[in-house]
This record gives C-alpha cells, sequence and structure tokens, in this order.
C-alpha cells in the first residue's frame, strides 16, 4: 500500500455535548478512491469535516503528507490543496456558475484547459455558465459543487455523498467524473452510501460505525464478501445498491 | 477526457415568477405616481419627490453597511448609529477648519470643503469601526442578545464620549456658501443640497453595485453573506472579510452622518440613534444582506415620508411603520432577501 497521504490518529470530535467521533484511525493512501461506509449517524459526515477544519477534533492528530494539520484554520488547510464538497453542495445560489467557479480558482482566474475539461465532465455547465446557480437542478448543483472543488489541481478531494437524491444519468456522470479526477495525481477521500458506485470507483474502504472505524481494507475484498458485509454493516451492501 | 451525454434541464422560471421576482423595481415608481394623484400639484410633487429622494439616498447610505454586517456577519449593531453621529461631529469640525472654502463662491472650492469633511468622516468612522469589530463584536459572534447589549453599550460610550469633546448642546452646522437655496425649476423649488445627496447616493450605489458584482472582494462578500463556511472551506478568511466589510459599514455610516448633518443642519449626539430607527426599517424592507433591496426600501422610505408628511402631517412618523408593516405581509422576508432571517 503507497503511503497514506492522510492520517487521523485517534480523533475525537465533541459537538456541543455529544461525542461524535470516538478516536478514529483512519489512512487514505496518496492515489485513488478512499471510500468511507457506514450506516446515517455513524459520523462519516463529521469525519470530513473534522479534516477541513470546519470542526475541531477535541483530541488526536490529523497529518497531511506529514504535517500535523489538527489545529489549522480551514482556510490554512485549503490552501493546502485539500477541497471539499459538502453533502449540501454548499453553492452560492446568488452568485452564477461563472462567479462560483471564479471564486473557487484562488490562484487565478481557471485555466481554460481545465475549464474545457470541466465542460466535458459537466456539460450544463457550460450551458448556464451565465445563470444563477440556485436555478440550476439538484444534479446540475452537484456538478457545479465537484466542479467548483476541482476548478484547480489539488491534492486531495473530500467528497460527502455526491449521488444523494440525485437521478441515474446524473449519478453516471458523477462516476465518470471522479474515474477521470483518479486518473490524475489527485486522492479522493468519498463518503457513499450507493456501494455499486463506490465499489467501482472506490480502490481502498473504511467502515465506520459509532463515531470509530471498525474495518479497513481493500474494496475489491469487502466487494466480493458477503458475510463481511453482513457483520460490518449488519445487513448486505447489495441493499444499497 | 471523455464528454457526458447528459441533457441539460434548466428549470427557467415561469413567467409568474418573473413578475413576482421584479414586482419591487415598481414600488418606487407607483408610489411616486400615487404621489402626483394625491398632491395634484406638479410643482409641489416635484420639490417633494427630489426631497424624498435624497432623503432616501442618505438613508441608503448609512443602511447600506448596516445590511451587509447584518447579512455576511449575522452581526446585529446598534451601536451603526454611532458612526453615524461621528461622522457628523468630525464633518462639522473639518468644515469648520475650512471655513475660508465654505464661504467662498466657488461651487468647486466648496465641494472640496464638503468631499474633505467626508474624507476626513469616513476615515475616521472606518478606524473606530476597526476597534468597534475587535473589541466589542468579535467576542460575541453568534448571540444575538449579547451583540444588543454590547453594541448599544458601545452605542451611549460614544454618545458620551461626544458630549466630552463636542459639549451636550445641539450645534448648527452652515451648507457651503453655492450649496444653499434652491434651484427653480419651471415652477418648482428644488434645493441645491438635496441634489448632490441625490447625486451622491446614485454614485455611491452604483459604485457599491459594481463592486459586489465585478470583482472578486464583492463575490467573496455575496458568497460570504450566503454560505460564510464554504467560503473558507474554498481558501479564504472570512473573519478579515468581516472586518473589511465592517469598516466599510461604519465608513459608510460617518459618510452618511455628514450628509445628514449638512441635511438636516443641526447635530446632536443623538443624531445617529434617532435616524437609526428608519435605517432598520430600510434594512428590513430591503430583505437581510440585500444592497438593491435596501436601495429600493431607502427610496420607498424618503418618498413616503415627505409625501406623508405634506399630505397627512401627523400619519407621517407612522407612515414608514406602515410600510414596512404591509411589506413584510406580502414578502415576509422583504424585498430581496438575500440572507434568510433567522
Amino acid at each position: 500500500m503507497p503511503e497514506p497521504l492522510l492520517t487521523l490518529d485517534g480523533v475525537h470530535t465533541h459537538i456541543d455535548q455529544y461525542h461524535i467521533l470516538q478516536g478514529v484511525t483512519l489512512e487514505v493512501p496518496a492515489g485513488g478512491v478512499s471510500v468511507l461506509l457506514g450506516r446515517n449517524g455513524a459520523g462519516k459526515t463529521t469525519t470530513l469535516r473534522t479534516i477541513m477544519g470546519l470542526w475541531h477534533a477535541s483530541s488526536g492528530t490529523i497529518r497531511f503528507d506529514g504535517r500535523d494539520i489538527t489545529a489549522l484554520a480551514t482556510p490554512d488547510i485549503a490552501r493546502l490543496g485539500i477541497a471539499y464538497v459538502p453533502e449540501n453542495m454548499g453553492i452560492f445560489s446568488d452568485l452564477t456558475v461563472r462567479e462560483n467557479l471564479v471564486l473557487a480558482a484562488t490562484s487565478g482566474p481557471p485555466a481554460s484547459d481545465r475549464l474545457d475539461w470541466l465542460f466535458g465532465l459537466f456539460p450544463p455547465l457550460k450551458t448556464f455558465w451565465d445563470s444563477a446557480a440556485g436555478t440550476l437542478s439538484g444534479g446540475q448543483k452537484q456538478m457545479l459543487s465537484i466542479a467548483r472543488a476541482i476548478i484547480e489541481p489539488r491534492r486531495l478531494v473530500l467528497v460527502d455523498e455526491p449521488t444523494k437524491g440525485l437521478a441515474p444519468a446524473i449519478i453516471v456522470s458523477v462516476r465518470k467524473a471522479l474515474q477521470e479526477l483518479k486518473e490524475t495525481d489527485t486522492t479522493i477521500l468519498l463518503v457513499e452510501q450507493n456501494f455499486q458506485l463506490a465499489s467501482r470507483v472506490g480502490d481502498t474502504v473504511s467502515v465506520m460505525d459509532d463515531g470509530r472505524i471498525v474495518h479497513s481494507g481493500a474494496m475489491a475484498e469487502l466487494a466480493g464478501d458477503r458475510d463481511m458485509q453482513e457483520r460490518l454493516m449488519g445487513l448486505s451492501l447489495e441493499a444499497h445498491q | 477526457m471523455s464528454g457526458t451525454a447528459i441533457r441539460p434541464k434548466f428549470e427557467r422560471p415561469s413567467l409568474s415568477e418573473i413578475a413576482r421576482e421584479r414586482a419591487p423595481l415598481a414600488l418606487v415608481p407607483v408610489l411616486a405616481l400615487a404621489g402626483f394623484v394625491s398632491i395634484g400639484s406638479f410643482p409641489t410633487w416635484v420639490t417633494l419627490t427630489v426631497a424624498g429622494l435624497a432623503m432616501g439616498m442618505m438613508i441608503f447610505i448609512m443602511a447600506s453597511g448596516l445590511t451587509l454586517v447584518f447579512g455576511l456577519m449575522d452581526v446585529i449593531n446598534f451601536g451603526h448609529g454611532a458612526f453615524v453621529t461621528v461622522g457628523a461631529f468630525v464633518g462639522f469640525t473639518v468644515l469648520g477648519l475650512l471655513a475660508g472654502w465654505t464661504s467662498d463662491p466657488s461651487v468647486l472650492i466648496n465641494l472640496a470643503a464638503v468631499f474633505l469633511a467626508i474624507l476626513a468622516a469616513m476615515g475616521i468612522t472606518g478606524l473606530l469601526g476597526y476597534a468597534f469589530e475587535r473589541v466589542i463584536v468579535m467576542p460575541v459572534y453568534g448571540s444575538h442578545l449579547k451583540q444588543i447589549l454590547v453594541t448599544m453599550g458601545g452605542l451611549i460610550v460614544a454618545q458620551q464620549l461626544i458630549h466630552v469633546i463636542w459639549g451636550p448642546d445641539a450645534i448648527h452646522i452652515s451648507r457651503p456658501e453655492t450649496l444653499q437655496g434652491s434651484y427653480i425649476v419651471g415652477t418648482a423649488l428644488v434645493e441645491k443640497y438635496r441634489l448632490l445627496a441625490v447625486v451622491i447616493g446614485l454614485v455611491l450605489f452604483a459604485a457599491m453595485t459594481y463592486i459586489l458584482n465585478r470583482t472578486k472582494i464583492g463575490l467573496l462578500v455575496r458568497a460570504g453573506v450566503e454560505n460564510g463556511e464554504m467560503v473558507e472551506a474554498l481558501g479564504y478568511r472570512i473573519g478579515r472579510l468581516f472586518l473589511g466589510v465592517f469598516m466599510a459599514g461604519s465608513a459608510l455610516a460617518g459618510l452618511g452622518g455628514v450628509m445628514w448633518g449638512l441635511y438636516q443642519q443641526t447635530i446632536t449626539a443623538h443624531m445617529g440613534s434617532e435616524i437609526m430607527v428608519l435605517v432598520f426599517i430600510v434594512v428590513i424592507i430591503g430583505g437581510l444582506g440585500s444592497v438593491g433591496g435596501c436601495f429600493i426600501g431607502a427610496m420607498l422610505v424618503g418618498l413616503l415620508s415627505n409625501y406623508a408628511a405634506f399630505l397627512f402631517p401627523k400619519l407621517a412618523l407612522v407612515s414608514t411603520i406602515a410600510l414596512m408593516m404591509i411589506v413584510l405581509m406580502w414578502r415576509p422576508q422583504g424585498l430581496y432577501p438575500v440572507v434568510k432571517a433567522k
């Protein structure tokens, strides 16, 4: 297994009086797609938000490329090359598609070849370039949210349930985008409930339960072992398809 | 890198949705027309309309900063009136120092005096805004009750400091020589100073519209109003943005204070807190965080105040509150809310 790009070591996160992450230990290897699975409320979103510094770990260590980022502020974490696609997409409805992307390109105007690549992945973004993002459909908003995260080359992209509530045609588009992104140097940490998609794009997988990682290994191993799925998740992951 | 075969599906707004979206734009002309029909005399209507627009522009100048602070920082700043008052007193002091310029018969020299007074007022209120945000507001982010209490406290302290520096009495402030009196347009009287106020208000509105829509700072402010957390996740420090907007809002209040002081020709330590009632009404009518909504709201309040004062003097005070109630019954979040009220 390659050297981990991101490491979480015994991370605990409290939100008000709730103890959400209870010692998460996780390694995300450089390159490829690591998938984080788990039932609702297991702590997947909290894990991503804690990595991003949106909620701070109360104890434990988060390292990115060997550097301790546990106490860094969110903008400093983002400037290290970590992008975040939140579950609610987090697009700026009042801004146009163009303005959303311009804002995400922190090192200058978006490169034209990068834009062409994004338009290839998500054609509606070109069609509705000057439309307010709030007027897009749900699927188009998700495309914009992902495009915004990868408008510039990133080292790590955290993606939280990108296919939730989307039509099958849009899910295909999201999968292709993840697969293309995987071919670049970008590492992806993907939280996903759609096991069919997760197993097609994922290289490694970790399963969370009650704020802890209860399994880590190769995706192929979990996908091919229904007993393990039953044991880890309490039901066959095929039920999630 | 291959493309995908997704058919774009755009949720185009229906005609009724477009009409609903743009309806507030018709309010100012409709109110002006209703005023014309009610007043009956064209010259009187012109005089009142220019007065109303000038008043609206000055309220807009004071309210525009407040609505951005509301929207971006979720801060209820009752101390905003302090910057209006300080701006007026600083402007008065500078105009006093430039007495030779203000009594000069040259329009340009008079305008230069007003410009310098505005510059000084904006500079000092901007710096005070820096101190106010760091010392008073920053510790209470996220707590509306504490914000109300500490910013009210800040306002009271500022008023007392003004008493100490400039004394407790109302001070008369004279307009520069060439800004006194009126132009006669046909048979209508139009005060010169009110025209200047309209011009400054329009220039400011155009500049704010340009900055908010055409610059990256403006994009950041608009994005921050909507979702500050996501702005941070993109790599921008929202705290610096907060501070910059707070300082700009304070400086705009200072500008409004100079303009309002010259309009009323009397300044007191309480003038800021008195005008804040209208400022808050305008912010609420416009919708939290919306500069465009704030502009329309200010025009409505300015025109209605003047028409009502002429037609129904006893109802003038309640007319703006009635306007706010009607707007909120129609659009509970205001005309163009950027941030939904919690």
